[in-house]
């Protein structure tokens, strides 16, 4: 691939690759984003190849393995196109039957179709599924769209316009003023405009500056980033060109988490094609803007993901917080102006330039301009990714796309905002979500996480679970939060275990308090969200656990018995085969016994059991 | 690692003392580990204060002083999967390898620690065994996994009963 000098060029190569194209072919996409992969989804795109190739198809049926398309839990997905039918749980046999069947005689195979756990009622068409339905899916909708290792595939969607137009016909101010009046705010968790951070960073004095995609997502139950950047890396690039052409950048950097390999090869080899096409290196597009990326991993360390310390880590020290007395967007990477965005903020940056500030300021709500996606996870139906626009009530996100919760179970509270969140419950069901919406209600945006919880979730467990997770993520430097997580999780582990005392909670108060005031960074400052929002919403289930020593929803193994229902149990002998603490005895055939003394409530008699016959109480 | 190795790793990254993680999250893929040795060698090849190096290896996950298994199991211990009941599964596999998460068998066979997030929400509770992931595990399903891997199958992994 020769380079491409000119705006002129790039919209002549984007003209032959279409025209090289037939749009009215059939293509078989199959996703092959990492929860697919897990299904075994390269199977299944290996057995579509297969069959292309001994029946000589190779000329008539386009065959794509693109990233991630967000309904996770039925995977491997499969999508056809024209039409866009989407199989579910593909399997590699499926393949042969798929393309003698629908892609030759556009017979629809009932059985792959997507069947609504509730109703039982099967879909067709990719966009008629509830799931998909009541989304509005600007950025993730292109990942089903392109194969993330083709560069051309991207240009083909119109890829690097954005680009283009804003180095041929906007100054860096046109760009920056777009965002700005975009108010697009951090995908991040924070929601600063980042508009605002980007003019900071241009105004300031020194001369070299840095932009920086944070790809260190650390939220547990949240994966969005990993799919967009796993997905369609070029979209992420071509925001931070944009960015850095705005700013006044030079060099950028990606900070990736380790744990995410796909994500950093899929990138890696985003840059490398950009470097060829001329994308990227000095005199970009013969417009004489220069810009390079480098791409660094991290390695498990939540904390890192703090603008700050994420930059220590990129300069080669310990990923820990720094004071900001001055802003990193005036002094951050080797103290020079440097300004750091998510991958999500990133990748709606293209879409504002080229549809404009007031396209995207029609999306969401006044305060909360354009989508979010959200990671909908736990006990929900339909789990997955899932991008509304902001403002949307978290009832249409549970209950219209989740799907609602499975085995008929009831609704507890959803967890939103990660380790620094809250949990919400079912009374404020109809909240739209939005940055501000969400910290009214003692929660948070966060990168987007959304867990869902049911009755047999213990709310205290919760919450010793978070705080577990940041007394370990904790890097030390502020003793109000080295200790105060420390000491928060002695009382609520304390609590699970039916040792809580008259005061507890109380004491648990105190200390978020000192926690909140007394911390550097965010993660010290935010630290008691989750127990702060548990005892809003859900005091008397912590009440139980202290003063009746009881767990209301059977879950912490110190307050729970296991037994056997003598009426039920038919003595098959399974659960006494499984106990790995050799609890059960009795004869086979007649009703088996626990024995309370040794049974460590591990609970594999139950998910063994054919009957439901293992009782807790 | 040999010093041979080392240096064409170091030299992959340019020398440069900014890349000093990506050169230990190389060395510890290759070794399973960073031994006293390497970390001499890099502290002064690259004329980092080695103290900083073991504050490096000892603050991220990833890294580790002590030697992990030929088969690294990760629990992931992210949101979606706690409530899903990922502490029991950490349990069992800790009872069926006779050892602690962050511990390894005494044969090196396998290691096992937690993760928090691996960002396959959708397939709770999950395990990584080597990178490979199984989703929608369960207590049950402990034994059969790690039979899949074991070298030798009467060695640790048949201890899954007292």
């Amino acid at each position: 691939m020769s380079k491409i000098n000119s705006v002129g060029e790039l919209a002549e190569l984007r003209a032959a690759i279409l025209d090289q194209r037939d749009a009215g072919r059939p293509c078989i996409t199959t996703c092959l984003g990492t929860g697919c992969h897990a299904y075994d989804s390269q199977e299944v795109y290996n057995a579509f190849a297969g069959e292309i190739h001994s029946r000589d198809l190779a000329d008539k049926v386009d065959l794509r393995g693109s990233g991630c398309h967000g309904f996770c839990e039925q995977g491997p997905i499969v999508v056809l196109s024209p039409g866009e039918i989407c199989y579910c749980h593909v399997q590699p046999e499926d393949a042969a039957e798929i393309i003698t069947e629908t892609v030759l005689k556009n017979e629809v195979i009932e059985r792959l179709l997507y069947r609504d756990p509730v109703t039982g009622r099967r879909f067709e068409r990719e966009g008629e599924i509830p799931f998909y339905k009541h989304q509005d899916r600007l950025i993730l909708g292109q990942n089903r769209l392109l194969d993330p290792k083709n560069i051309e595939d991207y240009l083909a969607l119109g890829g690097y316009k954005a680009l283009a137009g804003a180095l041929a016909e906007m100054t860096p101010e046109d760009v920056l003023e777009e965002v700005k009046k975009a108010n697009l705010r951090g995908r991040g968790g924070g929601g600063f405009p980042a508009g605002i951070k980007w003019e900071t960073a241009r105004r300031a004095p020194e001369k070299e500056k840095y932009v920086i995609v944070n790809a260190d997502e650390g939220d547990p139950g949240a994966y969005m980033d990993r799919s967009l950047l796993e997905g369609n890396p070029h979209l992420i690039l071509e925001g931070l060109l944009i960015g850095a052409y705005a700013i006044g950048a030079a060099e950028g950097y990606l900070y990736a988490r380790q744990e995410y390999p796909l994500a950093v090869e899929n990138f890696t080899l985003a840059v490398q094609q950009a470097e060829e096409y001329g994308l990227l290196g000095s005199d970009i597009l013969g417009t004489g803007f220069a810009f390079s990326v480098k791409i660094k991993r991290g390695a498990g360390a939540f904390v890192s993901g703090e603008s700050s310390a994420l930059m220590a880590a990129i300069e080669g020290l310990v990923g820990e917080p720094r004071p900001k007395h001055i802003n990193t967007a005036i002094s951050g990477l080797w103290g020079k102006p440097s300004n750091l965005n998510n991958v999500e903020t990133w990748a709606n940056v293209p879409l504002i330039i080229e549809r404009g500030a007031a396209w995207f300021k029609r999306i969401g709500n006044e305060r909360n301009s354009g989508t979010k996606i959200f990671s909908l996870v736990g006990k929900i139906n339909n789990t997955g990714l899932v991008e509304v626009p902001m403002g949307t009530p978290l009832r249409k996100i549970i209950e219209d796309i989740g799907g609602g919760i499975p085995g008929g179970k009831k609704f507890k509270a959803v967890q939103t905002g990660g380790p620094s969140g809250g949990c919400i419950p079912e009374q404020y069901l109809d909240t739209p979500v939005d940055f501000d919406c969400l910290e009214e209600l003692g929660a948070m945006m966060g990168s987007g996480g959304m867990i869902v919880m049911d009755e047999d979730n213990c709310i205290v467990d919760v919450a010793k679970y978070f705080m577990h997770f940041l007394k370990d993520e904790s890097c030390g430097k502020c003793s109000s939060c080295r200790e105060g997580t420390t000491r928060m999780y002695e009382i609520l582990d304390a609590i699970t275990r039916g040792e809580g005392r008259e005061g507890d909670l109380e004491l648990l108060e105190e200390l978020a308090w000192v926690m909140k005031n007394a911390s550097l960074c965010a993660l010290g400052s935010t630290a008691a969200n989750p127990v702060l929002s548990t005892l809003r919403y859900f005091r008397e289930e912590y009440a139980a656990h202290i003063q009746e020593k009881r767990c209301p929803a059977k879950v912490c193994p110190a307050l729970i018995r296991y037994s056997i229902d003598p009426e039920i149990c038919d003595g098959c002998g399974r659960c006494r085969r499984s106990c790995p603490e050799k609890a059960i005895t009795g004869e086979l055939n007649t009703p088996l016994v626990i024995d309370g003394a040794l049974c460590s409530r591990c609970g594999i008699c139950r998910e063994v059991c054919h009957l439901e016959a293992i009782v807790v109480e | 690692m040999g010093k041979q190795a080392i240096e064409r790793i170091v030299e992959k990254y340019g020398s440069d003392h900014a890349d000093v993680l990506e050169m230990l999250i190389d060395i510890q893929e290759k070794e399973h580990y960073l031994s006293r040795e390497t970390l001499q060698y890099l502290s002064e090849r690259l004329a980092v204060p080695l103290t900083r190096l073991y504050h490096m290896a000892t603050f991220y996950e990833a890294l580790s002083l002590k030697r992990r298994g030929r088969h690294q199991i990760h629990v992931c211990m992210g949101t979606a999967c706690h409530v899903r009941g990922a502490a029991r599964i950490l349990e069992q596999l800790e009872r069926c390898l006779s050892i602690k998460s962050g511990e390894v068998t005494p044969d090196l066979q396998f290691g096992l620690a937690t993760v928090n997030c691996v960002g396959t929400c959708a397939l709770g509770p999950v395990v990584s065994v080597d990178g490979e992931y199984h989703g929608h595990m369960s207590a049950s399903k402990v034994e059969r996994m790690l039979k899949r891997y074991s070298e030798t199958e009467a060695n640790g992994v048949a201890v899954c009963q007292k």
